[in-house]
């Protein structure tokens, strides 16, 4: 048995058993980890609050035969400015679905851990409709996939002459060329802010509908990527009641 | 790999493993204890199975469990129909009955919004709750739901879609468990209870 002390973000927990957990973490260090926490479902547990997703720690794993186990937790930062609301604490979640789906066990994705603390850490002071699409579409560039803006994907005409995107093709595309569904000229700016280095830009944008077709089309480029649905952000987009 | 047991018994295993908290090992062990049982025992036990399952529904109005169309609570006009406790199973109605503190009506969720696994909204009694509002000309709503990300989501989302409704919405105070010491409180709950304060009278 090997004891290791790492950084970490709770991405999500599953029951097991009477009183433990088995929680699921991006790690500084060690990449996606699963370890155990015993007892931290009982209402005497000491540290069973600081493994709530979102929460962002300083851990101490024991590895074992199977699931290492996790014997003590410190708060890094509380998540308190993300359960503040309810639209920060969802897009928080939907950061998390798609870093755990992203990240792979034990094998060190930095990037994606400090990717995950800086959106999380913003998101938890500010507030932006565009703060969960700008996350998905950066990740999208760490992956080496990141879509195609400035000039079009098939004979690359320049950017303002863009009027459709292709999540196959992964970019998009002028009239001549076009496939995939119809994007604005507006939504087709704020993807090149994002990805362009002008993310400020971006995020302060008021909501409208040229936000509402990037946050859209984040999702479905994620999904793509992911070869499967996003299920925190489907949660709330069902006709309101 | 084929099964070290005969189909009869892992068929057993295998829907005993899919009850919540039974792994497969403990499912292993449940079903060597059933086989081992008398035969009397064994009936007993599928009998209170088929006839808690057939005599047992939910309330229509608030999704207690309930052996008639209204459960016990909003067929009994002695309680007040205008508090509302909100919880999410029928358990949790039970352990508040127990504080004997409440006596307004409940509405059950079955369930929390989880958008990590996809559960939204419209998957739990939400719909049924908003209901009950302007009929029962309710005052207020009490939020009594898990202090954790699941509680926190589905209280903030009520709190949403009840507030246009003009009806008053609270949440139970999380905070530090009877006869426990300060000192070993984590700060989150520490925290939370520090939110939650009161005006002591003296
Ligand atoms: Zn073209
Ligand atoms: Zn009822």
């Amino acid at each position: 048995m090997t004891l290791y002390r790492d950084k970490a973000v709770v991405l999500r927990t599953y029951d097991l058993r009477e009183a433990d957990r088995i929680i699921v973490m991006m790690t500084e260090s060690h990449g996606k980890v699963r370890a155990v926490a015993n007892g931290v479902r009982k209402m005497s547990s000491r540290f069973g609050a600081r493994l709530e997703p979102l929460s962002h720690v300083d851990i101490l794993i024991s590895t074992g035969k199977n699931l290492g186990t996790v014997n003590q937790v410190d708060l890094v930062t509380s998540a308190k400015g993300l359960y503040a609301d309810l639209d920060r604490l969802t897009m928080g979640l939907a950061m998390l679905e798609a870093v755990d789906q992203l990240g792979m066990e034990n094998e060190p994705t930095e990037h994606l851990y400090r990717m995950l603390v800086g959106a999380l850490q913003w998101l938890s002071e500010n507030d932006s409709s565009l703060v969960l699409a700008a996350f998905y579409f950066k990740l999208l560039v760490a992956e080496g996939v990141g879509a195609q803006v400035e000039a079009c994907v098939g004979c690359g005409a320049p950017g303002d002459r863009l009027v459709a995107f292709d999540v196959f093709r992964g970019g998009a595309q002028c009239r001549d060329c076009r496939s995939g569904a119809t994007i604005s000229a507006e939504a087709i700016g704020i993807i090149q802010d994002i990805v362009g280095g002008r993310l400020n830009n971006a995020l302060s944008l008021r909501a409208s509908s040229a936000t509402r077709e990037v946050a859209a089309l984040a999702t479905k480029c994620m999904e793509h990527h992911l070869e499967r649905r996003l299920k925190s952000v489907a949660v709330f987009e069902s006709p309101e009641m | 790999m084929a099964s070290a047991y005969t189909q009869p018994m892992q068929a057993l295993i295998d829907a005993l493993s899919r009850l919540p908290g039974i792994g497969p090992k403990s499912a292993q062990r449940i079903a060597f204890h059933l086989i081992k049982c008398e035969e009397r025992d064994v009936e007993q036990l599928s009998s209170a199975i088929t006839k808690a399952k057939t005599m047992v529904k939910f309330c229509q109005r608030c999704f207690n469990f309930s052996e008639s169309d209204l459960c016990q609570y909003c067929g009994d006009d002695r309680r007040d129909a205008t508090t509302i406790c909100v919880v999410e199973e029928s358990r949790d109605v039970i352990a508040i009955e127990k504080t004997r503190e409440f006596s307004g009506q409940y509405h059950v969720l079955l369930g929390t919004i989880n958008p990590l696994d996809g559960v939204g909204p419209e998957q739990l009694k939400i719909r049924e709750l908003l209901q009950r509002i302007e009929p029962q000309g309710v005052k207020e709503v009490i939020l009594c739901l898990n202090p954790n990300t699941e509680g926190d989501v589905t209280s903030m989302y009520l709190a949403r879609v009840l507030r246009p409704l003009g009806v008053k919405v609270t949440r139970i105070a999380s905070g530090l468990p009877v006869g426990g010491d300060l000192e070993y409180a984590d700060e989150l709950t520490l925290g939370r209870a520090l939110e939650g304060r009161r005006e002591v009278v003296g």
